[in-house]
């Protein structure tokens, strides 16, 4: 078991290596940068200790995020879905061979033991391999041939809403910013999510997963820091098609659906998240659109 | 479209030069050129544009018009094995005088027989102003050698007929022998003389609208002076899709050349009512200068009795029965 | 003079007989199995094509509503939701036959209130109308079939508030699929044409839907906003302009009740140099004045390559001559009256914003009526992409015609807008179609057709033109409890 990754030991005994300390930056267009701001806040574990100095991402950040996720759109929507599936997977795969670290990192974000916080890292992994099957399944599942009462071939299928704005759940480090951001990719969409202000470390290291997983840059934009400050700026952006307010508490969703509602974006605010439950399909259901195609019969 | 203009068009249409068409009718892959370069027709497109034109409600004067029109516009048409004489001359007639009852019944465009019989319908028609229409080369199924099919055309001719419906060589066109078809037109109008040639494109075998839009097409650059649906004896014959679709065709090309060339529909048209929704569709696709006997017919043989029933109906304004028009 | 002395072929008068519409002196709303007198406003509908007064509405007021939505949820716990879909399903069945038989009363009805043409409100409006309600019915007891899991449960009280353009039909649209799922509902016709709702309503008591099951008021905006505020409503169901859709979606943000929207719309209709000329035109034709132009799928954008813009015009413009403006219940009426005086304003501002932008304005030559809203077909050449001709809905027979050279520039201009209704392409080639169609950002695309519409298949848009489908077994998700 390696050293605990994410905290900080306060001296270094005469024998021991000094640990080389990891900088948690942002996540945007396939890149790590820090808050063009300059700043940064500290992370504790549950118990107070500083675990790090996360980049407090600003509202320009967040619009540079939305830049990119808009850029990624069209190559991302209009990969193959197999192509999707594969990347989604090797995310699987790249979180697996990093199991030791998240649960580390888990540990000291949330708190709690490690073999909960290895049941975490299993779910997350699994929750990819789930999404990523169902990327070349779902079309074929909710789309179909029409049996129009004419002479013409009639078809729907779903396609990608577009850029969606998410808001990670604040408590599950890990498996929570997974449920939530994988189903969004998995029909096509590019995705800026916020994640848990006061338990960012786990997802920041994910990004770094998904950077080595062949998801193309800018697909998912990762901002660490204040969700009051930034989700306003996410819900009335006007290049942001759809609103996840699942890591918003209920109380304080109320003015950010209304900004979206400047744009009809689509807005999620579900009551609760199983984390523990089979996913199903509503959040693949939640941020695509149905295209119907009509075409005559004839010769 | 866009036509490559060129040397000079060894067929020699008239008339097509001017526009820019001449090269069209050079050989086969002159010709193919220009008709696959027509734009396409969508076949339920088609179909819908004319299931819409045939929801026009024509009531009261509007249909009186119609039905004398449509009267002046039938090709009284006999065209059996078991044609005579005396079938052709009671059909004649007929033709000259509808309704013995009415003199104001307009007589009908012409009769059209089996050249064997023009000389017959000639005589008893003489004066009459109805015309005296023949089948040709080797009608229905024109397949005879060329030579055949001009004797035909020309005794035809020297029997007195002054419109002669050729047919054009179906198999050749659906082989993409389009030279072949275009100079046997060419050749049948030289022969016609002063009659005016109607050319049948046989839909019913021709199939797709796009055949039917190209074989206009090339019916028309050869120097036919109608186009003409069907022989009556191939089912489907005329049908609204395929008038739609040959209406267009003269439509376009009078736009180009400034020559307004005939459209006659043949096969299976028996109702007033079918025969207004034509005219309909005459008025609105083609225009209402093509709404002239000289630019549009119908061949048939039963629908001008139904005519004359319906011009009954408007008149006294009691259905009328079988019994009170001639059984010919 | 005979009827044998006409020297041209000019259509006679062939108008369908006003007294079909069985038309009343006055309509009350219809609450709780009743028909009653609403506590609103007493106002006349009037005849859009000639001004006249119809019948007298009593409209209903912020206490009706209340009512209403009482009775719905009386009705959803008393009877409704517990009713085994089998049965749900005949009332529906029952209700689409009765549509059938009374097809031609509704579709005068709706010519006379709203002044579309009869043979759209004949071929169109009233038949579909009636095949919603057949197709849904179907669906009553197979919603477990759905794909929505084994036992997809109904949401609650739907209210639903419609607009004026196809007033029986989107009445339908709304009722069908929310009473085969087993919702109730509190329906809102517009206020300038709730004739042929209320007489749904009719339809709806004599084929002794239980009471309350549906509830249908007609009002003004105030009511609409009564229905939406109304805390016992779990869903809200509504179609109309962006931007009243806009402040719904606000006023129900985050509190749990369920939305669809289906608003706005700016189509492009794309037509590419190797298209079917002749069917394109009728495309272009059907997709902007069919129904005056008041869809909001229709192509109000043509998008036409720039090597064929002069004989695609031109032979658009020939075609134009032919259509018929006039007295919607005349058979061969193609254009109608437009549907209020407001809505008239609205069109002839924005045609003459299109004028001064300087794009050139050509309609054909047709005289209009003296009295009643009338607007020409009217076509605009040589705009730009940056006008608000090309940008703003008119909701009219307005076309604004643009050029493109290459197919992405196409559908970049195609997509360079909010909105993401439907799109329509015309070309012969299959690859060009299916490629033109997977990026077209719209919710229905039509490909060498325009303007189709079907129970069995979704319609409803993308961004600012709504979400949620209606129609085909998508348009049961709008009226079920999502799964956790």
């Amino acid at each position: 078991m390696p050293s605990k990754p994410a905290g900080r030991t306060r001296t270094a005994q005469p024998a021991e290596r000094v640990a080389v300390r990891k900088t948690y930056k942002l996540y945007i267009g396939g890149a790590f940068p820090r808050s063009e701001s300059g700043r940064s806040y500290p992370v504790t574990d549950p118990a107070g200790t500083l675990l790090a100095h996360a980049a407090q991402a600003s509202r320009k950040d967040l619009r540079d995020a939305v830049t990119a996720a808009r850029k990624a759109f069209a190559g991302w929507s209009r990969a193959t879905a197999y192509n999707r599936g594969q990347v989604l997977y090797r995310i699987a795969e790249m979180m697996e061979g990093r199991r030791e670290q998240f649960i580390a990192e888990i540990v000291a974000a949330e708190g709690g033991g490690a073999d909960a916080a290895a049941a975490q890292v299993d779910a997350a992994v699994d929750r990819w391999v789930w999404y990523a099957g169902w990327s070349d399944k779902y079309a074929q599942v909710v789309g179909g041939a029409n049996p129009v009462a004419g002479p013409y071939f009639n078809f729907s299928l779903p396609e990608p809403s577009g850029v969606v704005g998410i808001v990670a759940p604040q408590e599950s480090s890990l498996l929570g910013f997974v449920s939530v951001v994988a189903p969004a990719l998995t029909t096509g969409n590019t995705v800026v999510v916020v994640a848990s202000s006061q338990r960012p470390l786990p997802a920041v290291s994910l990004t770094e997963a998904l950077a080595t997983s062949d998801l193309p840059g800018g697909v998912l934009n990762l901002l660490t820091g204040s969700v009051d400050e930034l989700a306003p700026w996410l819900a009335s952006h006007r290049d942001v098609n759809c609103l996840d307010l699942t890591g918003v508490p209920a109380a304080d969703r109320v003015p950010l659906a209304q900004a979206a509602a400047d744009t009809v974006k689509r807005v999620l605010a579900p009551a609760t998240l199983d984390l523990a439950a089979e996913p199903g399909t509503s959040r693949l259901a939640a941020f695509v659109e149905t295209k119907t195609v009509w075409h005559p019969l004839g010769v | 479209m866009s036509i490559a203009l060129s040397q000079t068009s060894a067929s020699g249409a008239v008339g097509t030069a001017a526009a820019g068409l001449a090269d069209a009718g050079r050989d086969d892959a002159s010709l193919r050129r220009f008709l696959h370069g027509l734009p396409g027709v969508d076949q339920v497109g088609a179909e819908a544009r004319a299931a819409a034109l045939a929801t026009r409600s024509i009531k009261t004067t509007a249909k009186a018009w119609a039905i004398d029109t449509a009267i002046r516009m039938v090709d009284l048409t006999t065209l059996e094995g078991s044609d005579t004489a005396g079938k052709v001359r009671s059909l004649c007639g007929k033709a000259a005088r509808p309704d013995p009852w009415d003199a104001s019944v307009p007589a009908v465009a012409a009769v059209c027989v089996y050249p064997d019989l023009v000389a017959t319908a000639v005589q008893v028609l003489r004066g009459t102003g109805v015309q005296v229409a023949s089948v040709a080369t080797a009608f229905p199924s024109g397949r005879a050698a060329l030579a055949t099919k001009l004797v035909d055309v020309a005794e035809a001719v020297a029997a007195g007929a002054s419109e002669i419906d050729m047919v054009i060589d179906r198999g050749a066109f659906l082989s993409g022998q389009y030279a072949k078809v275009f100079d046997e037109i060419v050749a049948v109008k030289q022969a016609c003389g002063s009659a005016h040639l109607k050319v049948i494109l046989e839909t019913g075998e021709l199939v797709t609208l796009d055949s039917v839009r190209r074989a206009s097409w090339l019916a028309l650059l050869a120097g036919g002076d109608f186009i003409k649906t069907s022989t009556g004896k191939v089912s489907p014959a005329a049908t609204p899709p395929v008038a739609l679709v040959m209406l267009q065709a003269v439509r376009d090309f009078a736009a180009r050349t400034g020559e307004v060339r005939g459209v006659k529909l043949a096969g299976g048209i028996r109702t007033t009512k079918e025969a207004v929704r034509y005219l309909v569709m005459v008025n609105e696709v083609a225009g209402q200068r093509w709404l002239d006997p000289a630019t549009f017919r119908f061949g048939a043989s039963s629908l001008l009795n139904d005519l004359l029933q319906q011009r009954h109906k408007l008149t006294t304004g009691a259905y009328d029965g079988p019994d009170y028009v001639s059984i010919d | 003079m005979s009827a044998f002395d006409n020297t041209a072929f000019d259509y006679a008068p062939a108008p369908e007989s006003r007294a079909i519409a069985r038309l009343k002196p006055s309509y009350q709303i219809f609450v709780d199995g009743e028909f009653r007198d609403g506590r609103g406003e007493a106002v006349k509908t009037i005849n859009p094509a000639t001004e006249e007064p119809l019948a007298e509405v009593a409209e209903a007021n912020a206490a009706d509503v209340t009512d209403a939505v009482a009775a719905a949820r009386r009705a959803y716990e008393g009877s409704w939701s517990r009713l085994p879909g089998s049965e749900r399903s005949k009332y529906l069945f029952r209700i689409a036959r009765a549509i059938q038989e009374r097809g031609r009363e509704l579709a005068v009805l709706e010519s006379l209130d709203n002044g579309k043409p009869i043979k759209e409100s004949r071929d169109v409006d009233i038949p579909n109308a009636a095949a919603h309600f057949f197709y849904y019915a179907g669906w009553a007891d197979k919603l477990g079939y759905a794909g929505f899991g084994p036992n997809p449960r109904p949401i609650g009280v739907a209210g639903q508030i419609i607009p004026w353009n196809f007033p029986l039909l989107m009445a339908a649209w709304k009722i069908a699929p929310a009473l085969a799922t087993g919702n109730t509902v509190v329906l809102k016709p517009a206020e300038t044409t709730p004739l042929t709702a209320l007489t749904l309503a009719e339809i709806i008591a004599e084929c002794d839907l239980p009471p309350g099951v549906v509830n249908v008021l007609a009002g003004g905006p105030e009511v609409g906003q009564a229905l939406v505020e109304e805390p016992g409503v779990d869903k809200l169901a509504f179609t109309g302009s962006t931007a009243v859709g806009k402040q719904l979606q606000r006023s129900v943000a985050a509190s749990g009740k369920r939305l669809s929207l289906e608003l706005g719309g700016k189509a492009a209709n794309i037509v590419f140099d190797d298209a079917a000329i002749d069917q394109a035109v009728e495309g272009i034709v059907t997709g902007i004045f069919f129904n005056q132009g008041h869809v909001c799928c229709a192509g109000s954008r043509l998008l036409v390559q720039e090597s064929v813009h002069d004989e695609v015009v031109s032979a658009l413009q020939d075609r134009l001559q032919t259509l018929r403006l006039g007295d919607p219940l005349d058979k061969n009426t193609d254009i109608g009256a437009i549907n209020s005086a407001v809505q008239l304003a609205r069109v002839r501002e924005l045609a003459d914003v299109g004028e001064a932008e300087g794009a050139t304005r050509w309609s054909p030559a047709c005289t209009l009526p003296d009295r009643g809203f009338w607007f020409p077909p009217t076509v605009f050449t040589g705009a730009s992409q940056a006008s608000r001709i090309a940008q703003e809905e008119i909701f009219g027979p307005v076309l604004t015609v643009l050029t493109f050279r290459t197919p992405q520039e196409a559908v970049d201009k195609a997509n360079n807008t909010p909105y993401g209704l439907s799109a329509g392409v015309w070309t012969e080639k299959g690859s060009r179609i299916l490629w033109m169609a997977n990026r077209l950002r719209a919710g229905v695309v039509w490909a060498n057709t325009f303007n189709r519409f079907d129970p069995v298949s979704p319609f409803g848009g993308y961004g600012e033109s709504g979400f949620g489908r209606e129609g085909g077994r998508h348009g049961l998700a709008a009226y079920l409890e999502s799964e956790a």
